[in-house]
């Protein structure tokens, strides 16, 4: 025989991973640790060749900068490692199911991206002559009517350029409409159970807030909030479907009051994906509603933005709705009505928000998920985000506290509460479970109704499969906190890095890269 | 449907579950009369991938891009080159579908980019610290006039003349609900002008005053030292806020904080975003450590986790919405995270020396196009001193003149008319911004044309 | 020297015309970790049941009230470096400010060690 002396091992050796030793770099694997850039020796190096400035004159005024900036820089073979080593530390929808209840984690088409990087989207300015950017305003204007017809209101305000700027946005309509009408209101009643933006909101533009109670099955107390109405009320604002997965049953009674009282009705559109294409916010008596283009039409998340806020407009606000906007002329050619024009077009509005037209890029992204799915689409994605979430809410049945529950089928998120878990065992550590095992939590202590809330929102972008698994998953961490399992406590083991000290954060803040007060990385 | 994944044998097997017989019958909340029995009339139904992609080029193609003209335009927003590694770095799905980093084991990357943005960001503007982003520019502005207010404790702002109409226009709004007091004034084309604003702000501080708000360079391009206006706040009490439209400029001009403004914010759009039509963009805001939890916003901050290593995370939270409610210091619930990465990337390609060799081809681009442009008959250069943008003072209406320009293919710069419909004495001002991406070609088809057209 | 107690969990220990007030051992324990402390400046004029200082955990910011109307005479600085002191120390080295009494009657409303101890069992 031809003997090769060169064989190798074949099968794996039967070491414990435990007890493999620390590796020198402090690398996993694949679990890659990277330092700061401003760790690296790298001030001098760059990832641009920029042409050799021609000389001229200096007409800077004598301004010139001689001191460093202190800007580290890196070629772009280091660049892409050090973001791709970044991004890998994350969880994202495109790893797995992600159930933040509130936040509508659901897929990104990649369209959206290709669409909004087209030239003609991405590549024009806000200032450029208006006949240069017809195609644009036809977008705006297109998205706009889409959102008007799915929402059954008058008009709607695109500038505003997240939730919580479109809660401002509907806010100042209703102060603008007071005052046109000679009232000095100064009251907005919330529900206990509102996002935080809401009274934030009210209170930034110069509203006193009042809370109003919940009824025991988790809605808004209608009798406690007609008791409340009065001429001091400019306002209320419901989310709804609301922060506890349900639907308010009154909303229309809750309108009705309030506009006979004198006030209007800001609705919360945070959870419109639930409804969109079965109700329209417009048939329930509502006067303004934010809608989160990066939660019901799938604009990316990014890590924290940017959003899109736009508000749809009852026929009493929208002479109050904030420039600029886009107006079609008999032609079928677009203008912009701008501060120019406004006395003439549109002499109520409140005023300018921001300093362009909102956020186009998330506009091109939402058009583009919106014709992608069609009425039918649309009616479909609330059906199946319902059936998603009320799947989940009766497949925990009996393992964790639902307490609203038993009074019927909740909307596209499922609320649990930490009733019946081992003493000391809390949501926090079924969270950190759940990362063990490969999920993003649900979102925690929110809504603050609900004692260690748990509000999981899977979104219709998830398959049967999944769900059966991220509840297989669910089933076990929750069975590990109601038996006292010490272990869940560790938890998370897996991830890049164990539980942080967020009160050694907080008490000795460092929010900026110094030499001498930073701890080594990680070697 | 292509992004739904459940197929109709799952959904009868899931209502069986669930104990409903249909999807409907998971609506009964909703009262039978709100409920629509089907798909709204009316609307089209679902398209295509190729469907949909074909309509929007249409509408696309109906706009004429930065890239298919000579192009002059900036006001607030800039078009620079940005590296392709950029845009893809961003695209990564761990980037683009995460979401804001409350989990912190499992969104180091994120944080970890956010604290390094924050160390760029306070670094360029030469202040302590920075926070995790805005929305954009304008709105950093307002939060900045607010957050003076809470930490003097006072009512009056100072806008300069050369602040952006659209931001003062913005804190107008704002201020009429809040009752600030705003003391605003127009800029004017005579030379000398930026003096005559500078001597406004320098006499108008006094017990009241909040802060005094001024852009560097400014709306029409002028560039000033703001020493003497931060010595002039300090000695009464006010703060200095300074807005910087046009970030490429820190690296050729000495920094806000370095002369001694006390907050900076910012459009941080010119590095990495892109021009999209005005948004989505990044607001930077940056100020002095000790106004740090006046400061509205998202912060990043450095801890370390139980096994000691160090790690990142959200911090000061209780400034924030969702803990302090209607005593938040801003009802700001977002910030602009994927910018405020573009951004991020694209400084780190950049670095301090790629920084200023940008500032230096562009001050050096502009410069070359002011001297060339201001031999034109009857127009006259405004500035003294400028950096990437200019104004310039035609013989005519600036307004007509840069619609014919764009008739002939050149997107020629902003008129004042277009920003100050109102003011008769600004209506021949053209600010012309000139980058990296302006060629000498570009220039002198600007040139041609403009002579071609003040003479028509 | 006599220390009173208010259903909002502040203690007000009394000694002549001037009193130190804190939280209770109860509301820092309640309350978590403590990382920051916003106290009011000398001079400050707070009146009784209004918010005089804040008090804020990680995930929690929670107004403190002055338990009688007062001028307050000096902040506990050494909680600005040091906020942690209100967990180890509340009703010792963590206190928060101290006044000079407008109204010493104001204290007649308040309980005394063993009725707040009664108070907090029945919460």
């Amino acid at each position: 025989m031809s003997m090769n002396s060169e064989g190798r091992v074949t099968r794996p050796e039967t070491l414990a991973a435990a007890d493999a030793p620390a590796t020198f770099t402090g690398n996993r694997a694949l679990m890659l640790e990277e330092a700061l850039i401003f760790e690296r020796d790298d001030y001098a190096r760059t990832g641009v060749d920029i042409a050799e400035a021609p000389a001229t004159s200096s007409r800077l005024g004598g301004l010139e900068r001689h001191r460093a900036i202190g800007l580290p820089g890196l070629t772009e073979p280091e660049a892409v490692r050090h973001y791709t080593r970044l991004s890998r530390q994350n969880y994202a929808i495109d790893l797995g199911l992600f159930p933040l209840g509130s936040c509508t984690m659901k897929h990104n088409p990649r369209l959206n991206e290709k669409m909004a990087r087209l030239p003609g989207f991405a590549d024009i300015h806000p200032l450029a002559p208006v006949d240069t950017v017809q195609g644009a305003l036809a977008v705006i204007d297109e998205l706009a009517q889409w959102l008007v017809t799915l929402t059954g209101m008058h008009a709607v305000a695109m500038s505003p350029k997240a939730g919580a700027h479109g809660e401002l946005c509907g806010l100042l309509a209703i102060r603008a409409a007071h005052d046109a009408a000679g009232s000095d209101r100064s009251m907005i009643l919330v529900p206990e159970s509102a996002h935080g933006t809401n009274p934030a909101t009210a209170a930034f533009c110069g509203y006193k807030v009042e809370n109003i109670p919940a009824t025991a099955d988790g809605r808004v107390d209608l009798d406690a909030l007609t008791a409340r109405l009065g001429p001091d009320v400019a306002g209320v604002m419901i989310t709804n479907p609301n922060t506890c997965g349900l639907f308010e049953r009154d909303m229309k009674r809750i309108s009705d009051a309030v506009h006979a009282a004198g006030g209007y009705v800001y609705c919360d559109g945070a959870n419109f994906n639930a409804i969109v294409g079965r109700v329209r916010p417009g048939d329930l008596g509502i006067d303004a509603m934010h809608i989160n283009l990066h939660k019901t039409f799938s604009t990316p998340h990014g890590g924290g933005g940017p959003g899109s806020g736009p508000v749809v407009l009852s026929a009493a606000l929208a002479p109050y709705a904030p420039l600029p906007f886009v107006a079609k002329q008999p032609d079928g050619s677009f203008r912009l009505i701008e501060e120019e024009t406004a006395d003439q077009d549109h002499p109520g509005s409140f005023g300018r928000m921001s300093a362009f037209h909102g956020q186009m890029g998330m506009f091109t992204r939402a058009l583009t998920y919106i014709l992608s799915h069609g009425a039918d689409g649309l009616r479909q994605v609330a059906g199946d985000a319902v059936l998603n979430a009320n799947y989940v809410l009766r497949s925990l049945d009996g393992l964790l506290d639902a307490p609203f529950g038993p009074s019927g089928p909740c909307m596209h998120e499922a609320l649990f509460s930490d009733d019946g878990l081992a003493p000391g065992f809390t949501t926090l550590d079924i969270a950190k479970g759940l990362i063990d095992e490969g999920f993003h939590p649900m979102t925690m202590y929110f809504p603050l109704v609900v004692h260690g809330a748990m509000l999981i929102e899977p979104t219709e972008t998830e398959g049967k499969a999944a769900l059966d698994q991220f509840v297989g998953a669910l089933r076990s961490v929750a069975e590990r906190a109601k038996a006292g399992d010490e272990a869940l406590k560790a938890a998370p083991a897996f991830a890049p890095r164990r539980r942080l000290d967020e009160t050694a954060a907080a008490r000795k803040p460092v929010l900026v890269w110094k030499d001498e007060t930073l701890p080594q990385a990680a070697e | 449907m292509r992004y739904l994944p459940l197929t109709d044998t799952d959904r009868q097997a899931m209502l069986a579950t669930i104990g409903a017989s249909s999807i409907d019958d998971l609506f009964i909340d909703v009262p039978a009369e709100a409920r629509l029995p089907g798909p709204i009339a009316g609307l089209p139904a679902h398209a295509s991938e190729l469907a949909v992609e074909r309509h929007m080029t249409r509408l696309a193609r109906r706009n004429l891009s930065a890239g298919e003209a000579p192009f002059f335009l900036g006001c607030g927003a800039y078009r620079h080159h940005v590296p392709a590694s950029v845009d893809h770095l961003i695209q990564r799905g761990e980037f683009l579908t995460s979401y804001t980093p409350y989990q912190p084991e499992i969104a180091q990357g994120t944080l970890q980019a956010l604290f390094e943005f924050q160390t760029q960001v306070a670094r360029l503007f030469g202040c302590d610290v920075a926070n995790a982003s805005m929305y954009d520019g304008s709105t950093a502005c307002w939060e900045a006039i607010t957050m003076a207010r809470r930490v003097t404790k006072r009512g009056k702002a100072i806008l300069s003349a050369g602040l952006h109409p659209h931001y003062v226009s913005l804190a107008k709004t704002m201020a009429r609900f809040t009752g600030d007091l705003l003391d605003t004034a127009l800029p004017t084309l005579t030379p000398g002008a930026p003096g005559d604003d500078m001597a406004r702000l320098l006499a108008g501080i006094d017990a009241d005053t909040s802060c005094v708000v001024v852009q560097n360079p400014n709306i029409l391009g002028h560039v000033a030292d703001l020493s003497e206006l931060a010595a002039r706040c300090h000695d009464k009490g006010a703060l200095l806020i300074a807005v910087v439209t046009e970030p490429v400029a820190l690296g050729a001009i000495r920094s806000p904080g370095e002369m001694g403004a006390d907050i900076v914010v910012g459009e941080g759009q010119s590095i990495g975003v892109g021009l999209n039509f005005g948004g989505p963009y990044v607001g930077l805001f940056a100020c002095n450590e000790k106004h740090v939890r006046q400061m509205p916003g998202r912060l990043c901050g450095v801890t370390t986790d139980a096994d000691g290593q160090r790690g990142f995370v959200l911090t000061l939270s209780t400034r924030e919405q969702h803990i302090r409610r209607e005593k938040a210091t801003s009802n700001i619930c977002t910030n602009a995270g994927l910018c405020a990465l573009a951004f991020s990337i694209h400084l780190t390609l950049l670095g301090e020396t790629g920084l200023r060799n940008l500032a230096a081809l562009n001050h050096a681009g502009a410069v070359a196009a002011a001297e060339r442009l201001a031999t034109l008959p009857g127009v006259e250069l405004v500035n003294g001193a400028f950096f990437n943008e200019f104004t310039l003072k035609l013989p005519r209406e600036a307004r007509p003149v840069v619609r014919a320009l764009a008739d002939m293919g050149i997107l020629g710069g902003v008129s004042l008319g277009r920003l100050y419909p109102d003011a008769a004495d600004l209506a021949n001002g053209l600010v012309v911004a000139v980058t990296e991406t302006s060629t000498a070609e570009d220039v002198e088809a600007l040139a041609q044309a403009l002579e071609a057209e003040i003479a028509a | 020297m006599t220390t009173y107690y208010t259903e909002d969990h502040e203690w007000i220990a009394v000694e002549g015309g001037t009193a130190t007030v804190g939280i209770t051992d109860y509301a820092q324990a309640q309350l978590g970790d403590i990382v920051f402390v916003e106290l009011p400046a000398p001079g400050t004029n707070v009146a009784k049941g209004g918010e005089a200082a804040v008090v804020e955990s990680v995930k929690a910011a929670s107004d403190v009230f002055a338990p009688v109307t007062g001028t307050v005479s000096e902040a506990n600085g050494a909680l600005e470096e040091d906020p942690a002191l209100v967990n180890s120390a509340p009703e010792g080295d963590g206190w928060f400010f101290k006044l000079a009494l407008a109204d010493p009657a104001e204290l007649d409303g308040l309980m005394d060690a063993a009725a707040y101890k009664a108070f907090c069992d029945s919460l």
